[in-house]
């Protein structure tokens, strides 16, 4: 696993269940219908519930910290929104480290769903130690 | 309101500054955090172990729960309203931008407060008119120092309503069959999704374009059948010029032959024109023209006529 300018992180697919769509809204403390409520969700000209913002967030997170390891601090996280990600879809992160600066690293990562992109943006972390992750 | 009122309100919230809001329910703890990596499927042990929480889970300890009359109010709340008011219903998130200072420690209680920052347009955008909100929202901690910040976009849109795009509005397609007693049961069968054939109740010989007297018999007593759909291009041609009204050139008008004896025109599509050969093994498909003309077309097959 490398992290020089340019190189890419794994790939993480995540299946969006209805589970993991319902489960990650109440741990984020979001109980809006359109993550919870299919009949609502319908009504409001969505095709199904559809995944929050802060659990966007959260997996973004998540992305990066599993490449990067625990000793990464993560210092910024910024997404822009694209299409909604519906349950029943499949979301991807693919992302590239786009700066690094003594252990300041910025990584441009990418969640695509069906259909496009779901979230754009840049993660900016620092790691203690040099040389990590390599 | 109007855009210059909604522009006046924007200043006049964004003047207010920051507003804090009520510090979290609870403190920041192990069980809402071990939850949340749970259900994301973090499998980062640090948080944990070192007594932190996931710098993601900020705005989470601030979050309204399920009843949220007792929500502060914040400069956003009366900008979200004036732009509701005003038409612009419909909201969908643009950016969110989250900076950590650092990671909120177990035990600490974070509170919010937010400021208005920024109100832009009207735009055009693809899911119509509107305007883009911008806000900050800053955690601090008990020690009064900034935790983390959001900078969160909302696009609030005029929707369109749902007549213009789809039915009601629609114009009518230009070119209308000329419809009669002789050629209405074609039509309706191509409303119905059936190719109607017309036969001769005499002597059953079939015949199409429909019309009033059997060439063979000379009888004018007409009934139909139902064509399989199937049919085979006997000839065609590439319209180029000049324009049609409400068609799109190039198009391919094709002879088709039925396997029940007769040939139809009509286009063939859902085929690149280059690809489209005398002989190709073509099945109907129906298109809607406008809200009442639905036109019988030709579109390529794997099943021979
Ligand atoms: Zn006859």
């Amino acid at each position: 696993m490398g992290a020089e300018i340019g190189s890419a992180l794994p790939e993480l697919a995540i299946d969006l269940t209805p589970t993991f769509v319902v489960s990650t809204a109440l741990a984020t403390m979001d109980f809006t219908p359109v993550h919870h409520d299919v009949d609502k969700a319908r009504a409001q000209g969505s095709k199904d519930i559809f995944l929050n913002i802060l659990t966007t967030m959260g997996l973004v997170e998540r992305y990066v910290t599993d490449w990067a390891g625990p000793e990464a601090v993560i210092e910024r996280v910024a997404v822009k929104l694209g299409v909604p990600a519906y349950a029943g879809d499949r979301l991807c992160f693919n992302g590239t480290v786009v700066s690094r600066e003594e252990g300041r690293f910025t990584v441009e990562v990418r969640g695509k769903v069906s259909l496009g992109d779901h979230a754009t943006g840049t993660v900016t972390l620092a790691l203690a130690e040099e040389g990590k992750p390599c | 309101m109007s855009d210059e009122e909604l522009h006046e309100l924007a200043g006049k919230q964004a003047a207010l500054g920051e507003v804090r809001g009520t510090p979290a329910q609870d403190p920041v703890n192990a069980p809402m955090i071990r939850h949340w990596l749970d259900a994301m499927g973090d499998e980062n042990p640090a948080y944990l172990e070192k007594g932190v929480a996931p710098p993601a889970m900020a705005q989470v300890w601030t979050m309204p729960g399920v009843r949220r009359s007792a929500k502060d109010r914040s400069p956003v709340d009366d900008m979200i309203a004036a732009l509701d008011a005003s038409g612009y219903t419909g909201v969908v998130a643009t950016n969110c931008e989250q900076t950590y200072h650092r990671y909120a420690r177990v035990g600490e209680r974070l509170t919010p407060a937010t400021r208005f920052a920024d109100l832009a347009g009207p735009k055009r955008t693809a899911l119509g008119v509107g305007f883009f909100a911008t806000w900050k929202v800053t955690w601090y901690g008990e020690d009064d120092e900034p935790v983390a910040d959001m900078l969160f976009r909302v696009l609030k849109f005029r929707p369109r309503t749902k007549a213009a795009p789809a039915a009601a509005d629609r114009p009518a397609y230009p070119l209308q069959p000329a419809i009669n007693q002789d050629t209405a049961f074609f039509w309706e069968g191509v409303r119905q999704g059936e190719l109607r054939i017309q036969t001769c109740a005499d002597c059953g010989h079939h015949r199409h374009p429909p019309g009033p007297l059997c060439p063979q018999c000379r009888s004018a007593n007409s009934s139909h059948l139902v064509a399989s759909g199937l049919g085979t291009l006997y000839s065609f041609v590439v319209h180029h010029h000049p324009p049609v009204p409400g068609r799109e050139t190039p198009f391919v008008v094709g002879v088709v032959e039925l396997p029940e004896g007769v040939r139809i025109v009509g286009n063939v599509v859902d085929c690149p024109i280059e690809e489209v050969a005398v002989g190709m093994p073509l099945r109907v498909t129906y298109r809607p023209m406008d809200d009442q003309l639905v036109l019988p077309m030709w579109a390529p097959s794997k099943e021979e006529a």
